[in-house]
């Protein structure tokens, strides 16, 4: 613990209610609360709270409240209190301040300042509920044209296609490794994928083996800079492949698992020995350079015999169009891009708050770009990085992308509550800690179930959406910003957004 | 098309019309000509369709005497465009004959334009020559409409002509004397009702570029899905009404790359997934080919089109048909309009009157029966 630091939260128990069942003992891992046996009650200790809100949200008699700690410094817009308690923390230990899950600053959330169109007498607007409405999305390189035979009679193709792979819903979920999160964690996002029939991302922590004739079909299998848990058999069980070069929380920067969470299990998948870290290099080293990008995107389609696509996934940077064009000419099928607040388990607080754009902007210009060089159809572009909802799915898509990567809405639904200290292994949800104590606690059936419901819950809101817009089919609303209209944004920013403001 | 020309921001587009409309066809497919009486009464038949901003008519078998040129019509708002088109198109084309094309002046119109048409064939110089007639044709026809102000090419075609303005459709057959002066195989007309735009000359339909001529009915809203693919394929979108997406997307995937009407009406209006599911492997493979390939030319929302070339016709409603089309046959006649009333109006003892299913299209040949297809699956 720290010295001369405030508490981040304060622990209020009513007395009155409290029973001292000790349950909030139990669930909390990082020793919040313990029984007094001479007072014959529950103690805390505020200082190690994180916030999770386990024991509040699981203690039987509603007797705990959690919430930020009210003491504050002296007002000051510069010195805030969260930059005074950081300076504390260095100056204690010298280190760099880690943090877990997305950027948490007031940047600007362009999803927030788009709003959606719908159909008024001109066009009849389509109710889901008794018409069709298609959600289905192919991810992966289009040709220019088919090669069409007429001859024989009947329509046949005679062009040789790259190979696509089919969602049933515009919503993926985002690399989440084996190591980062749990075993259970990792499992219900492969359930999940599954049921829903969209695909999960092992990230670069490997796919158990056992779980790979199951859900191979549904993975996206990451190949990253530490090359964890790759094997032929590994890439071919997989529908994508994906060469991970940036994080949008951590662009620049690598991975580092510590040894202690590298269990039997994790090391057999990793294919490390068991307690060393897994160091994740901050580049690939072997790609320093687009052509060096280009024979590690053929070397993997040489290793699954063009069976696969090949995905690229990027930091949203301030070149990012310009690289973005570079991968698909690199060969890229996929190109995935993650923005300024997309999650990690582990990153620099001084990286992820500073380093990279916001995804809406990224998007926005990666989908122009590759409009003006006449290659948007050779790839299908993933967006991620803080897709909350429904709608910003659909804005996303709007923007330009063809489907999105959801990573913290997945975790929010298995219970996570954005306490941002998934560094420390101490999950009290049981999803981002290898403890088997705290993971035991994530059932996967029930876990599964629940992604399957935010997937089912998210495309059932689509569908209505895109009804109101007079659209049936997801694919017309790709790139389509005439839907799209701007409220409270600069001039610069609908430039760049390529969208009206309201009203215009 | 085949001019790039790229705005700082998309979001400079000027916005998008919209429009509902009323349309009519009718081929003989003895490749018989007749006059545009038929035509302008079914017009007059369904005026309320239109408001009187917008008329139009593509006549096919227009000008045998003239039908290896290519027939220019092109409006002129001032004698500046026309002196700038006219040196354009002597450095371009070889000019056979042209002509103001007749008007009567009393017929009362906004605005008239001139109207002249020209009968040319291309100059191909240099690089040029490796280029197609046609390619070389819309090159021109474009750089005309995108960088000539105020000079419209109203149709580029062999053997046909549009005739087009804002009016009611019956005032500009008069205005362009249709009924004495043309006879023709095929006639496809249009009635205008533009709900946000004052009306403009070169912005009624048909819509045309080379012997392709469109008339369209509907609010298309996968109009930026559409556009932004037809850009990557270097067509422009000038006038920034939905039609002008249906005819490069019929250009570009009929002409250019050579796909038949039967496939291009199942990119326009494909069928749904649950229905690809139970298909049989090789209509499986090709439907879900096209969807993948073609996903950015699904036309999305109400939609009724009409589209002609030279010897053949085709209707086609969206895939939930959201907008109306009635297909009719009495001998050797066949008819395609927004509304029934329309084509028993002008045929009273027709033989046969359908309704297509949704995206499912009414192909009307020379020669051939093939409209009879759509027969049994009608509504």
């Amino acid at each position: 613990m720290y010295s001369y630091l405030l508490p981040e939260f304060i622990v209020e128990r009513r007395e009155d209610r409290c029973i001292a069942c000790r349950v909030c003992e139990r669930q909390c891992a990082n020793d919040v609360h313990a029984y007094d046996p001479e007072l014959e009650r529950m103690v805390s200790r505020a200082e190690a709270c994180v916030g999770c809100q386990r024991c509040a949200v699981l203690c039987p008699t509603g007797a705990l409240l959690i919430r930020p700690h009210p003491a504050e410094y002296r007002p000051n817009s510069s010195w805030t209190r969260e930059k005074l308690q950081d300076l504390k923390k260095q100056a204690e230990t010298g280190g760099v301040i880690l943090t877990g899950s997305g950027n948490d600053k007031p940047y600007r959330i362009y999803w927030d300042h788009l709003v959606l169109n719908a159909s008024q007498v001109t066009n009849p607007s389509i109710d889901p509920l008794r018409e069709p409405m298609e959600l289905k999305t192919f991810l992966g390189r289009k040709p220019d044209t088919l090669e069409i035979d007429l001859d024989n009679g009947g329509v046949k193709i005679e062009s040789a296609l790259h190979p696509n792979v089919p969602v049933a819903t515009p919503i993926v979920f985002s690399a989440m490794s084996y190591g980062a999160i749990s075993y259970q964690a990792f499992q219900s996002l492969a359930r999940a994928a599954k049921e829903a029939g969209t695909l999960f991302n092992t990230g670069e922590g490997g796919l158990p083996k056992e779980m790979r004739a199951a859900y191979g079909g549904n993975a996206i299998v990451q190949c990253a800079s530490g090359r964890f848990g790759v094997d032929p058999e590994y890439l071919n069980c997989a529908a994508v492949i994906e060469i991970k070069i940036g994080q949008g929380a951590k662009p620049g920067i690598g991975g580092h698992l510590p040894g202690e969470k590298v269990s039997e299990n994790i090391s057999v998948t990793r294919m490390i020995p068991r307690g060393t870290d897994a160091l994740s290099p901050a580049p690939q080293h072997d790609i320093y350079s687009i052509e060096d990008l280009s024979m590690l995107i053929y070397a993997l389609k040489e290793a699954t015999n063009y069976e696969k696509p090949v995905s690229v996934k990027i930091a949203a940077v301030h070149n990012v169009a310009a690289i973005a064009s570079g991968m698909v000419r690199a060969g890229a099928d996929i190109i995935a891009i993650d923005g300024l607040r997309g999650g990690t388990g582990a990153a620099p607080k001084i990286i992820r708050d500073n380093v990279g754009i916001p995804i809406e902007l990224a998007l926005a210009a990666v989908d122009k770009r590759l409009r003006e060089e006449g290659i948007r159809n050779k790839c299908s572009i993933l967006a991620a990085g803080g897709i909350r909802c429904s709608a910003d799915v659909v804005k996303a898509i709007a923007l330009g992308a063809d489907a999105v990567y959801i990573g913290t809405a997945a975790l929010v639904a298995m219970g996570c509550t954005l306490c941002q200290k998934c560094y420390t292994g101490k999950c009290n949800w049981g999803i981002c800690t290898q403890d088997p104590y705290l993971a035991k606690r994530l059932n996967p059936e029930i876990a599964g179930r629940r992604l399957v419901n935010l997937l089912h819950g998210w495309s059932h809101e689509i569908k209505e959406m895109l009804g109101g817009m007079g659209i049936n089919a997801i694919e017309s609303l790709r790139g389509n910003r005439e839907h799209l209209r701007g409220v409270g944004l600069a001039e610069w920013e609908l430039d760049v957004l390529g969208v009206k403001g309201a009203g215009e | 098309m085949l001019v790039k020309r790229c705005f700082a921001s998309e979001r400079r587009l000027p916005a998008k019309e919209s429009e509902a409309c009323g349309l009519f066809g009718v081929m003989d497919i003895t490749g018989k000509r007749f006059g545009g009486e038929m035509a302008i009464s079914a017009m007059k038949n369904i005026k309320v369709r239109g408001n009187g901003l917008g008329g139009g008519f593509a006549v096919y078998g227009l000008y045998p005497e003239y039908r290896d040129y290519y027939a220019l019509h092109i409006m002129f708002q001032n004698k500046m465009a026309k002196e700038q088109v006219e040196s354009y198109l002597v450095e371009n084309f070889n000019i056979v004959y042209d002509e103001e094309i007749p008007t009567n002046p009393d017929v009362n119109l906004f605005c008239p334009p001139l109207v002249w048409r020209y009968f040319v064939a291309p100059k191909k110089k240099g690089e040029e020559q490796a280029l197609s007639d046609d390619d070389f044709v819309v090159s021109r026809v474009m750089y005309i409409n995108t960088s000539i102000e105020d000079a419209c090419v109203f149709s580029s075609g062999k053997d046909m002509g549009v005739f087009k303005g804002v009016g009611f459709p019956e005032e500009i057959a008069a205005y362009f004397r249709l009924a004495e002066l043309y006879a023709g195989y095929l006639w496809t007309a249009h009635s205008r009702f533009p709900t946000n735009t004052p009306g403009w000359w070169g912005g009624a339909h048909p819509f045309s570029i080379l012997d392709w001529t469109v008339v369209h009915n509907g609010e298309i809203s996968s109009y930026g899905t559409n556009r932004r693919f037809l850009e990557m394929h270097n067509y422009y979108c000038t006038l920034f009404t939905d039609t002008e997406v249906m005819a490069y997307a019929v250009d570009l995937l009929m002409r250019r790359q050579g796909l038949p009407i039967e496939v291009v009406s199942r990119i326009f209006a494909p069928p749904l997934w649950d229905l690809i599911e139970h298909m049989e492997e090789r209509e499986k493979k090709l439907y879900s080919t096209l969807r993948m390939v073609y996903a950015p030319l699904l036309i999305n929302g109400p939609f009724t089109v009409i589209v002609a070339h030279q010897n053949e016709m085709f209707g086609l409603t969206d895939r939930i048909r959201l907008r109306p089309i009635t297909a009719g046959a009495k001998g050797d006649l066949v008819f395609l309009s927004s509304e029934e009333a329309a084509i028993r109006c002008v045929c009273p003892d027709l033989d046969l009157a359908w309704t297509p299913r949704g995206g499912e299209p009414v192909v009307v040949r020379q020669g051939s029966r093939d409209h009879l297809l759509s027969l049994p699956e009608s509504v």
